[in-house]
């Protein structure tokens, strides 16, 4: 078994009129045992910012922790919040960093930026980032998730469609996946 | 070297408070070439005499206006070798900005590790403090913006400021001639203006007075 699939993962972000949407599942796993079904993958880092880390779980926590640190100096400094365009540059400067020990995680940020214009993007777990207009996915689930989501998406959604829509496709691709599921955390920018 | 009495930091508190070195860097900077600041409603001017020592120096080879980002410019007043040293610390700075973060530089940041360098300068064994005066002019997200940092490292925001020689008369001309809905236009004239205040002859003014018309 992969080090990606130790704990079991599902994320994914789409795009939406003026709002974009980021979902997670529950599970937490140790390879084939359930060990909690309240894991939270999904971090606000401030209210237009949101940052899911799919993977081990103890790299997506402390991953998530130096984030947070990064992130409250930059405003102390600045004044001002990160836009997610930028903190996704941090987050792809912080991957690399560890490019010869990496950290097992595969990042989902979704975000607000100028004028509300959501943007949403992923990357993998040295950094290389992927920009996406519509959708991004990650986590054990992602092969499904891809399938659900082209299926389901489509463009300028409002935000209550645009949750029924996350979940939708969040669900039917983890009742795939033996790793994730157990329900699932949304939220709607 | 050795262990003479003496061989102390050139940064230690005088008894009345100050730290001589950086009274004595101030003096180098005002006796420096004048030069100055204005920041207009839509852009930031600053400008600076150039007097070369002689008529044979070649003028082109010349730069006391630099560029530390392609929306942040400075100038010197004091000792122009200092002044390239910083030059190259802020640039390499904004760079390493650039890169962790893919977006330019704001003034404010630059600025103040520009003058944390300097300021580490005056708390460091066997280095002296920078002799210049640094006009940062910049423009970014908040608008237009001017800063003056000092050998101290201490940095002001201006609206419009002179540093260097003949610096009282400077500011006093732009104290009167200075309004806050300037235009760029208007800000390069009254920079040219301030600068014929006993530094530039009459036939430069009339030269730079033409080209600007």
């Amino acid at each position: 078994m992969s080090i990606f699939e130790y704990n079991g993962s599902a994320l994914v972000a789409m795009v939406g009129k003026n709002c974009f949407a980021i979902a997670s599942d529950r599970r937490l796993g140790v390879q084939l045992q359930t060990v909690a079904t309240d894991f939270q993958r999904i971090f606000k880092i401030h209210d237009k910012l949101f940052v899911g880390l799919s993977g081990l779980a103890t790299d997506a926590q402390t991953l998530y922790q130096r984030l947070v640190f990064r992130h409250k100096l930059y405003q102390l400094r600045e004044e001002r919040d990160m836009k997610p365009e930028t903190f996704a540059s941090l987050v792809s400067a912080i991957l690399y960093e560890k490019r010869f020990g990496p950290y097992f995680c595969q990042p989902v940020i979704a975000g607000l930026g100028d004028e509300d214009k959501p943007f949403i993007c992923t990357m993998d777990s040295i950094g290389a980032k992927e920009l996406a207009k519509d959708f991004v996915v990650a986590g054990t689930a992602s092969e499904s998730l891809y399938g659900a989501c082209e299926s389901m998406f489509k463009p300028d959604m409002e935000p209550e469609e645009l949750f029924e829509t996350i979940s939708q496709a969040l669900l039917s691709s983890v009742d795939r996946d033996c790793l994730s599921g157990w329900g699932g955390h949304v939220y709607v920018v | 070297m050795g262990d003479s009495q003496y061989s102390f930091s050139l940064t230690t508190f005088s008894p009345s408070g100050k730290l001589v070195q950086i009274e004595h860097a101030l003096t180098a900077v005002g006796s420096g070439q004048t030069s100055l600041g204005i920041k207009a409603a839509n852009g930031v001017v600053i400008a600076t005499e150039k007097k070369l020592p002689s008529i044979l120096v070649d003028e082109t080879s010349v730069q006391k206006i630099q560029i530390l980002t392609p929306n942040i410019g400075v100038v010197y007043s004091g000792m122009g070798p200092d002044s390239r040293v910083l030059v190259r610390k802020s640039r390499k700075q904004a760079e390493q900005y650039q890169r962790l973060y893919k977006e330019p530089i704001p003034v404010t940041q630059l600025v103040r590790e520009t003058a944390a360098v300097m300021q580490e300068f005056t708390q460091s064994g066997g280095v002296r403090p920078f002799g210049v005066s640094l006009l940062v002019a910049g423009y970014d997200d908040k608008g237009p913006q001017l800063y003056q940092v000092d050998p101290s490292g201490s940095y002001f925001s201006w609206k419009a400021s002179a540093m260097g020689k003949n610096v009282s008369n400077a500011k006093a001309f732009l104290e009167k001639r200075y309004t806050d809905d300037m235009e760029i236009d208007d800000a390069v004239h009254t920079a040219i203006l301030t600068l014929k205040e006993g530094v530039l002859t009459p036939a430069e003014i009339e030269d730079y007075l033409q080209e600007v018309e």
